[in-house]
């Protein structure tokens, strides 16, 4: 299998489905003879011309609402939005638009988009373009929310998020695009969106995650196994629907959960993952669960060290599995 | 203008070029991080419009933000120091880059959500509106801010509530990688401004003297109560849209073409011709402000970083 990063997977998914389907197209900004800022699209443009490849003004509701029409007329548009930070002018038109499409239409008005957007802090980008904003999405029925973690997993996602007749919002951890590598499968798969994976079978205690924190996570998880610490670390990758079943399983197995994001704390994703294995998943449970988050601050600061602080990163999510572990 | 105000001007000007060309090499070096987006080639537009203001009036813009803190009284050891995300920067090491700002001198800061702070400048207006106070808000943003329904929304307000506003269109031709005429239905931007019915005006933005002129008679008239008006810099940004930016947009016979009008060789050649300044007395302000941002440098680089704690900080304010 050949090895991959994390960035060119996602490309070679959208190439791939480019390839597959005439009505799949991009569009976004700069995302044509530019490549996108991070390179996602590069070489698109001038293999599928600038009518598939859509450069757009600097429109983020444009973008996103254009999409939404598109598909709504049956085209399968992959939005780009540059940041995930720039995600929120369009904030309506995916929550009061796309979301609620189906539902009002009984089913007659689908709309088949998938919106990318990198997320996370860990590149120095400050207060507006380093924020995990999957928590304001994730809240929302009627859109599906998929992070991939590895390369893998990011070109199957992509594919099935493109074939998905539903809206699907798919947040790429910029800071592993070109970090985190792996092996893709050659030829034709998909990933689909909906279970998450056991991605580090081991019986002390869960640790759940996504994205740049599932890479972390499993970093941590090789630390403290040298201490004796079994840690069963479990990817999420879809966020929405949440697969209760995996989710449940593993603190069955373990009696220990601790839910690790970058997103700030306070009604973050693993508030979620917490209430599910409170409510369904009581029994099981020797410690009271655990997150590890960032803190509640507004942002991700730009200087360094404060960029650190507030990071969770391998030794911190160690920490936490030590501290959960001898409880 | 008296010779001092020129001297200043000239200096503040190049005091920016020099802060920017010595923040390029510390990105490089890596002590300065995230992205950094550079002013160099449009100096006369902030420098000029800023020179027309009074100290009361105040000035809002974009992440292009280094210049205009200058321009603002920032000391370049604090906007040094921003960069590099020490505690003794303008925004203690949170903002960085894009995020200058100083309330105390009336700047109400860069922002980076393309096209975000223009409503805000709306709202600001309409305090002074509210308040009865004689005052202007100078917005800045760039030509492809004009493409997001922000400048939209915030442009027709200021002409239906009669808002005493400068909107100050820096059109450096490109949004990013991507040409004025390729994301603006109207490459005119002031038609924009012409469907709202709000007065308009083009101005070449690498001639500090013409920038500065039409902001002193404009910003009068706002003053007057005459409303919003928006005006046109036509410039050049000689950098790429940020560090790293392969600019493969552009040719290089353009960059070339509009270095020959350099806003501060223009702006030189002026003094000089019309004898308001010697060669010698340039020259020595060229001195000065590499003295100054030798000075900022160091300052910045024996700052402390910010304390653990500043982390939790600021959140909230005591009510
Ligand atoms: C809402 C939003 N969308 C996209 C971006 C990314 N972005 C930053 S600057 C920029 C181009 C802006 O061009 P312009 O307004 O002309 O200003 P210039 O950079 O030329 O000074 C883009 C697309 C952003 N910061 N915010
Ligand atoms: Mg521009």
């Amino acid at each position: 299998m050949p090895e991959m990063t994390l960035i060119e997977a996602i490309r070679q998914g959208m190439d791939e489905e480019l390839e597959r389907d005439k009505d799949v197209f991009i569009i976004g900004e700069d995302v044509g003879k530019r490549g996108g800022v991070f390179r996602a699209t590069m070489g698109l443009f001038e293999k599928y011309g600038p009518q598939r490849v859509i450069d757009s003004p600097l429109a983020e509701l444009g973008i996103v609402g254009t999409g939404i029409g598109a598909a709504l007329y049956g085209m399968r548009p992959i939005c780009e939005i540059q940041f995930a930070d720039f995600i929120y002018p369009a904030f309506n038109q995916i929550v009061n638009e796309a979301a609620k499409m189906c539902y009002r239409s009984n089913g007659d008005w689908t709309v088949p988009m998938t919106i990318r957007a990198p997320y996370g802090g860990g590149i120095g980008g400050g207060l507006y373009h380093s924020q995990s904003v999957e928590a304001s999405f994730t809240h929302i029925p009627g859109l599906k929310v998929v992070v991939p973690s590895n390369p893998r997993d990011a070109k199957g996602l992509l594919k099935s998020a493109v074939r998905d007749p539903n809206p699907v919002l798919y947040f790429e951890p910029k800071k592993g695009y070109r970090l985190i590598k792996g092996e893709v499968p050659e030829g034709e798969y998909t990933v689909p969106i909906g279970p998450a994976q056991v991605s580090r079978p081991g019986k002390d205690l869960s640790v759940f995650a996504y994205g740049m924190m599932h890479y972390y996570t499993l970093q941590a998880a090789e630390k403290v196994a040298a201490e004796g610490i079994d840690a069963e670390v479990v990817d999420l990758r879809t966020l929405y629907p949440v697969d209760r079943e995996t989710i449940l399983a593993s603190v069955r197995k373990t009696g220990k959960a601790l839910i690790v994001h970058e997103d700030n704390l306070t009604g973050g994703y693993g508030a979620e993952v917490a209430a599910t294995i409170a409510e369904w998943g009581f029994q099981d449970l020797d410690a009271p669960v655990r997150r590890l988050a960032a803190p509640d601050v507004p942002g991700v600061p730009f200087s360094h060290p404060m960029q650190d602080w507030f990071m969770p990163n391998p030794d911190k999510i160690a920490a936490a599995i030590r501290d959960l572990a001898s409880f | 203008m008296e010779k001092r105000e020129h001297l200043d001007l000239y200096f503040q000007m190049v005091t920016i070029r020099r802060l920017e060309e010595r923040a390029a090499e510390l990105y490089q070096e890596g002590k300065i991080g995230g992205f950094l987006h550079l002013y160099i080639g449009q100096e006369a537009v902030s420098t000029g419009v800023i020179s027309a203001r009074q100290p009361e009036d105040r000035i809002i813009t974009a992440y292009r933000d280094h210049g205009v803190a200058i321009n603002c009284g920032i000391p370049a050891r604090v906007v040094m120091a921003e960069l590099m995300g020490k505690a003794t920067g303008c925004s203690k090491g949170k903002g960085g880059s894009m995020h200058m700002a100083d309330v105390t001198k009336n700047y109400f800061g860069g922002h980076a959500i393309v096209g975000s702070h223009l409503p805000l400048a709306s709202g600001l207006a309409l305090g002074d509106l509210y308040q009865h106070n004689p005052r202007v808000t100078v917005c800045m943003f760039g030509d492809g801010a004009t493409n997001i329904g922000f400048f939209h929304e915030a442009v027709n307000l200021s002409k239906v509530w009669n808002l005493p506003i400068l909107w100050l269109c820096e059109n450096n031709q490109y949004g990013m990688g991507t040409a004025v005429e390729r994301a603006s239905a109207v490459p005119e931007i002031p038609q924009k401004a012409e469907g709202y019915g709000i007065p308009n005006s083009r101005v070449d933005g690498m001639n500090i003297m013409e920038v500065r002129e039409a902001a002193l008679e404009i910003i009068k008239k706002i003053r007057e109560g005459g409303g919003p008006y928006f005006l046109e810099a036509v410039t050049y940004r000689y950098r790429g849209h940020s560090m790293g930016d392969p600019e493969r947009y552009r040719k290089p016979e353009e960059i070339h073409h509009w270095q020959e009008n350099d806003p501060i060789g223009i702006y030189r050649r002026y003094l000089v011709d019309r004898q308001l300044a010697s060669e010698e007395e340039l020259n020595q302000k060229d001195i000065d402000a590499q003295t100054e941002i030798d000075e900022a440098v160091q300052f910045a680089e024996s700052s402390p970083e910010p304390a653990p704690e500043s982390l939790y900080q600021d959140v909230f304010v005591e009510p």
